[in-house]
C-alpha cells in the first residue's frame, strides 16, 4: 500500500493561491481543495508551511502588487483590485507594514527591474515578503 | 571530462502511478523498466521525451532500509508532498496548445500559460508533488 501524505492536498491549496490570488479566494474555498474543515485546514497549513493560509495569500498578493508597481504604470487602486484585494485602505496599510513605505513611495523608489533571464516563477517565490511582519495577521491567526 | 547528461532523477511516491502519469498524461516514452529481485525488488524505471533519446528521467521510489532508515524515507516523502523537491524544465513549441492537451488529460497545472519577458511559460505537478515548467521561448 502506498502512503500519500495529506500534505499533498495542502500543497494543492497553496498552488491554488499562487494561481488564483486575483480572485476572491477565502479559507473555506482553500480548505475544500485540501479536503479539510476550515479550522483543521488552517492549522495543518500552518504546521506544514510555517504560516497561515491567510498570510500566504496576503503576501502573495502584496508581492504581485509590488511587482506591478515596479513594472506597470497602473494606478494603485487598480493594482489593489488586480491582485484580488477589495479595500484600498487595508491594502495600503498592509503594504506599508511589509515594505515600510506606501505603494506610491515604493513605486518612486523602485524603477522597473532589469529582468535577468530568470523564470518568473522563481522571482515570484523569492520576492514574496516574509509574513512574520504581519502583526494584525498574527492576531487573526490566533483569534 | 564529463561527456553527457544521461539521466535525471525524480523521487516518486508510487512508481506504477508515476509511470502511468509520465507516459499516458505527459506523453513520454518508457525507456527502462528493470526489477532486481536480489536487491529487494529494486526497480530501475526511466522515461523520456520522444525525440530526445539521450536524456532520461529516472522515476525513483523512495527506498526504506537498507538505503534509508524509515525516518529519512518519511522525511523525503513529506518534503516531496509539500512541494519542496526540485523541478524540471521542458520546452514546447506551443505552450497554449500543450497546456490544453495536458490539461484535458488531467494534468494538475499550477500556472496557466503566461507571457513572460522570455516567452510563454506554464507550471504543473506530478502526482507526487514534483514541480515542472514548460516554456515556449520567444
Amino acid at each position: 500500500m502506498v502512503f500519500l501524505p495529506s500534505t499533498r492536498h495542502l500543497l494543492r491549496a497553496k498552488d491554488l493561491v499562487d494561481a488564483r490570488y486575483r480572485e476572491p479566494l477565502d479559507v473555506p474555498t482553500l480548505a475544500r481543495v485540501a479536503h479539510l474543515s476550515p479550522a483543521h485546514f488552517s492549522r495543518e497549513f500552518r504546521r506544514t508551511f510555517g504560516e497561515t493560509p491567510h498570510q500566504y495569500l496576503l503576501t502573495r498578493r502584496l508581492e504581485r502588487a509590488a511587482a506591478m508597481l515596479r513594472n506597470t504604470d497602473w494606478a494603485v487602486a487598480d493594482i489593489c483590485l488586480a491582485v484580488g484585494l477589495t479595500s484600498v485602505g487595508s491594502f495600503t496599510t498592509s503594504f506599508r507594514r511589509v515594505y515600510g513605505v506606501s505603494p506610491t513611495a515604493y513605486r518612486a523608489a523602485h524603477p522597473p527591474l532589469e529582468r535577468a533571464r530568470v523564470p518568473t516563477c522563481v522571482l515570484q517565490a523569492y520576492a514574496r515578503p516574509h509574513s512574520s511582519s504581519f502583526r494584525e495577521d498574527r492576531r487573526a491567526a490566533h483569534g | 571530462m564529463l561527456k553527457q547528461l544521461t539521466h535525471v532523477q525524480v523521487w516518486v511516491h508510487d512508481q506504477d502511478e508515476a509511470l502511468a502519469f509520465y507516459t499516458e498524461k505527459l506523453g513520454m516514452e518508457l525507456r527502462e523498466d528493470v526489477t532486481v529481485p536480489e536487491l529487494g525488488n529494486f526497480r530501475w524505471l526511466s522515461v523520456g521525451v520522444p525525440g530526445q533519446d539521450d536524456v532520461a528521467i529516472t522515476l525513483m521510489a523512495i527506498p526504506g532500509p537498507p538505503v534509508f532508515e524509515e525516518e529519512t524515507r518519511k522525511q523525503i516523502l513529506a518534503l516531496l508532498s509539500k512541494g519542496a523537491s526540485g523541478g524540471l524544465f521542458f520546452s514546447t513549441d506551443n505552450a497554449q496548445k500543450s497546456y490544453e492537451e495536458l490539461k484535458s488529460r488531467g494534468v494538475e497545472f499550477t500556472q496557466e500559460p503566461t507571457e513572460q519577458p522570455y516567452g510563454i511559460d506554464a507550471g504543473f505537478r506530478d502526482p507526487s508533488g514534483n514541480h515542472f515548467r514548460m516554456g515556449q521561448q520567444s
